[in-house]
């Protein structure tokens, strides 16, 4: 949108279609940077925050570096803060919500996207999809009414009868625990892991599928084959999608998980997640190095989470590549 | 031969079978907890719940009728807050978004959209808690804000771009400005659409409570105005459930149910507007 | 009512008896007329659309029959209910009979057919993530069938398409890393791995460019006298070439079915001449 150029020299009278210089740029450019403004808020916004946060932590991280990761002391009493019940708590929490939220996930995908028949597939996928609209503090209600109960009474001894040889299922259990926190996490993290992959699936053309099908393969093969290969590394990126929205889960594991800094093998065990910790704890803190502690566990929280995200994308974005190759 | 087409044969069904098991045992937890807080929920609700406040701690009775206004309060703020700001930048990502800028802009949303909800807690506590001295509905709408930005952002972005070319290219050769084709095409064309993003991102911070926890924090009267702590739906469903009053519960389960059926229609709605393909 | 039409009258075109004196409809018995594969009022639905009206149609063993007519006149939807492929589409269905040595395909397990009736696709798509070795045994692997020499099996295949000496040093390499041409003709060795009865070919050259075009037709020209093929294409010089026999498919219709010569020179039906010589599709 430019005004007339001067290169090409209009011959004399030719009418040129050509408005005052001030009515041609000022509106579409007040809007291009008007816009533009607001686009680079949120960079302004996401650094501000990486920003904020390595602030608040500063206390934290000059007082005991690396000492802060592995270290289980937790007392605010004392002013000593390690911070690695919370990353235990956060990630087995996770990574055993992801074992349990994955194979139901994909097999949920599968059967949406190929197996079920097409009047079943809205109101399904609805369902799901409603999963991730039930807000994460109604799970946690539900967890200490409904869900706790069950694992408590039934789950957890019944664990215990089979698997009670091995140390993740000894000791006392109240239902609210490590198990039962992932439990919940799980639940909470499938709707993400389905959508994705059933996005993976959807962005596989159908014609693998069909060249095992016409070679002889029964549908499960047809999937097997020309579908789950391609698909995998798409999959993994749903996974790790899954993983990244676990960490940062707070309320409904923070009413279920038992909340206490400890490290126990047992499953049953209460524990505690970092984003918990900082939900309990962070508005009764005083003093400054308990704090700037909790805003070191955000940080950590934080950095984890994008680190995260970016891998699952470029996996899921690498499906797109796999699938449109060879030259004419 | 023959036997290991059957088997095969077997095995297809089988795996069918697995996943039908996989989607009943994804969806029976959503009817459990659409049961409990339908069942408890009801039981709980009554006129007191909408119209009075908190009793003193320990008694029996009282309602969340401040809660709920907090919650309209922080939402409706929050959508002043993040909404233009998130179409705006959703339009400069359509329309101009093929640069480097642009593909800067969207990583940024995504990894926005990826950031656990109480981090953003804490850096609002430190930009506006910490310097005001207090909390307030302004920081929890904020919060919510910055929480609904990346969604309204890539929503807007996305639609816009289905908008067909032809018809911005038969605008701009009628001699209409680019912006006024823009915006006229984002009040025509991509309205709907918009509006359902705009409702899912709605629904989803109708719930959200961990960015409350240190920013609008919780109040047990009134708030004079918007720039004290304020009561809201989620924090006292959290306030409430791990207390060990039974009244509480039940006001917990009551509000869970007003939150969940707001959710809900909202999610209705947004899917009626605007079908998605399946 | 009275049991009218005790003996009907056998519409069926030349079927001689079996021995035996059975019809040729049971499955049992070989249809002796020398036609591999053949249909007989065939039609194809999407939901309650008809798309295929009544095909008769008969496929020679090891000849190659073309398909040819202009778009939308269901010769695709035709080819693809010969190995079943249809059913991958829910609403999609065949009434009818059709006939693989005497067999009805109806009747019998999909994927059984599928391994005596092989597919190329418009679109070449070998398995990306599979090596081009493991490409032409995909087949066979699927379907469990146990190949005492895997490299002798891959050789030949490969040679029938006139790939082998090109690939033969990167047989580990993806089968998506060949071009467009080299692709088609690894799918057409993956199908001929199984020794198919016939292989159906869905319009097997329209994505290729006219080099790669030629030699796809060159290898279907030496595959014609070991394979019973059915070609489907929208080029009818294509058809000219390489097809014995032609048959000329019309809004869902079989118009015309004859030797290639007769009915590029001399068709007996207008629509044909008019297809023919270009006045429409």
């Amino acid at each position: 949108m430019t005004a007339v150029s001067t290169e090409y020299p209009p011959s004399q009278g030719q009418v040129t279609n050509r408005r005052p210089p001030s009515q041609v740029n000022w509106g579409d450019r007040a809007f291009k940077v008007t816009t533009a403004g607001f686009a680079i808020l949120i960079i302004v916004t996401i650094v501000a925050m990486a920003l904020e946060m390595l602030t608040s932590s500063k206390l934290s991280l000059r007082e005991f570096g690396w000492r802060f990761l592995t270290s289980t002391d937790w007392n605010p009493v004392a002013g000593t803060f390690g911070a690695l019940p919370f990353i235990y708590g956060t990630v087995v929490s996770s990574l055993l919500a992801l074992a349990l939220a994955v194979p139901v996930s994909i097999g949920v995908a599968m059967f949406l996207s190929e197996m079920a028949p097409p009047q079943l597939r809205g109101p399904l996928a609805f369902a799901v999809e409603l999963l991730a609209a039930v807000p994460s503090v109604v799970y946690g209600l539900w967890g200490i009414f409904a869900l706790a109960p069950l694992m408590r009474d039934h789950v957890e001894p019944a664990l215990r009868l089979v698997f009670g040889f091995l140390p993740f299922f000894q000791g006392p259990n109240q239902g609210f625990g490590l198990l039962t926190g992932s439990m919940v996490l799980a639940i909470m993290i499938t709707p993400t892991i389905t959508s994705v992959s059933r996005e993976v699936f959807r962005a596989i053309p159908r014609t693998f599928r069909e060249a095992a099908l016409a070679l002889g393969a029964t549908r499960w093969e047809s999937i097997r084959t020309g579908v789950l290969p391609v698909a995998r590394p798409g999959l993994v990126g749903a996974g790790i999608l899954g993983l990244g929205r676990a960490l940062g889960e707070t309320m409904a594991v923070t009413m279920l998980i038992g909340n206490r800094p400890e490290i126990s093998a047992s499953l049953f065990a209460p524990s505690y997640t970092m984003a918990s910790v900082i939900a309990n704890e962070f508005t009764e803190a005083t003093e400054d190095l308990y704090l700037a502690a909790l805003a070191e566990i955000g940080l950590l929280l934080f950095a984890v989470t994008i680190l995260l995200n970016l891998v699952a994308r470029l996996l899921v974005w690498r499906v797109a590549g796999t699938t449109s190759g060879g030259r004419a | 031969m023959s036997r290991s087409v059957r088997t095969r044969g077997l095995v297809d069904r089988a795996v069918t079978v697995l996943c039908v098991a996989a989607t009943a045992l994804a969806i029976v937890p959503l009817f459990s907890v659409l049961y409990y807080v339908a069942a408890r929920g009801l039981g709980g609700v009554n006129l007191a719940f909408f119209t009075e406040l908190p009793a003193p701690v320990g008694e029996v009775g009282g309602g969340a009728a401040n809660a709920i206004v907090g919650s309209l309060e922080l939402v409706a703020l929050a959508c002043l807050i993040g909404i233009p700001p998130g179409i705006l930048a959703g339009v400069y990502l359509a329309e101009y978004g093929n640069s480097r800028l642009g593909q800067l802009v969207r990583f940024s949303a995504d990894v926005m959209a990826g950031v656990p909800s109480i981090t953003v807690g804490l850096f609002v506590y430190s930009l506006v808690v910490l310097s005001t001295g207090h909390f307030s509905a302004y920081a929890g709408g904020l919060a919510l804000a910055i929480i609904m930005l990346p969604t309204v952002t890539r929503t807007t972005e996305e639609l816009l771009r289905l908008v067909p070319e032809a018809l911005r290219e038969a605008a701009l050769g009628l001699g209409v400005a680019k912006w006024r084709t823009t915006v006229s095409i984002l009040l025509r064309t991509a309205l709907p659409g918009v509006a359902t993003g705009v409702m899912l991102a709605i629904a989803r911070v109708f719930g959200e409570t961990a960015p409350l926890l240190f920013t609008s924090f919780s109040n047990r009267y009134w708030a004079e105005s918007l720039n004290e702590p304020t009561a809201s739906l989620p924090v006292q469903i959290f306030t409430y459930a791990v207390s060990p009053y039974e009244d509480w519960h039940r006001q917990a389960w009551a509000a869970a149910l007003l939150l969940v059926v707001f959710i809900l229609v909202l999610n209705v709605s947004a899917r009626l507007l605007v079908r998605p393909r399946v | 009512m009275q049991m009218s039409q005790a003996q009907s009258v056998d519409t069926r075109p030349n079927l001689p008896e079996a021995a035996d004196g059975s019809s040729g409809t049971q499955s049992v018995v070989r249809d002796v007329s020398g036609n591999k594969l053949r249909t007989r009022q065939l039609r194809a639905f999407f939901g309650k659309a008809e798309v295929l009206r009544g095909i008769d149609l008969e496929f020679p063993e090891r000849k190659v029959t073309a398909i040819i007519g202009p778009s939308g006149c269901g010769k695709s939807t035709f080819i693809r209910c010969l190995n079943r492929m249809h059913e991958v589409v829910p609403s999609a269905t065949c009434t009818g009979e059709a006939l693989l040595d005497g067999k009805d395909i109806f009747r019998m397990d999909p994927v059984r057919l599928r391994r005596e009736v092989g597919m190329v696709f418009q679109k070449p798509n070998p398995f990306p993530t599979m090596s081009i070795r493991d490409n032409v045994l995909a087949g066979l692997r699927l379907n469990g069938i146990k190949v005492a020499d895997p490299d002798a099996l891959v050789e030949k295949s490969l040679r029938q398409v006139a790939m082998w000496d090109e690939v033969k040093d990167s047989l580990g390499r993806s089968g998506m890393s060949l071009s467009g041409g080299q692709q088609q003709r690894l799918c057409i060795a993956r199908t001929i791995a199984m020794q198919p009865k016939v292989i159906l070919m869905d319009e097997p050259c329209s994505a290729l460019d006219p080099i790669a075009t030629a030699r796809v037709e060159e290898l279907i020209h030496e595959l014609r006298d070991s394979y019973t093929i059915v070609i489907v294409t929208h080029n009818m010089q294509q058809a000219a070439r390489v097809a014995h026999f032609t048959a000329f498919f019309y809004m869902g219709e079989l118009v015309e079915r004859g030797e290639t010569k007769e009915i590029f020179t001399r068709p007996s039906q207008q629509r044909t001449e008019d297809y023919i010589t270009g006045r429409f599709g």
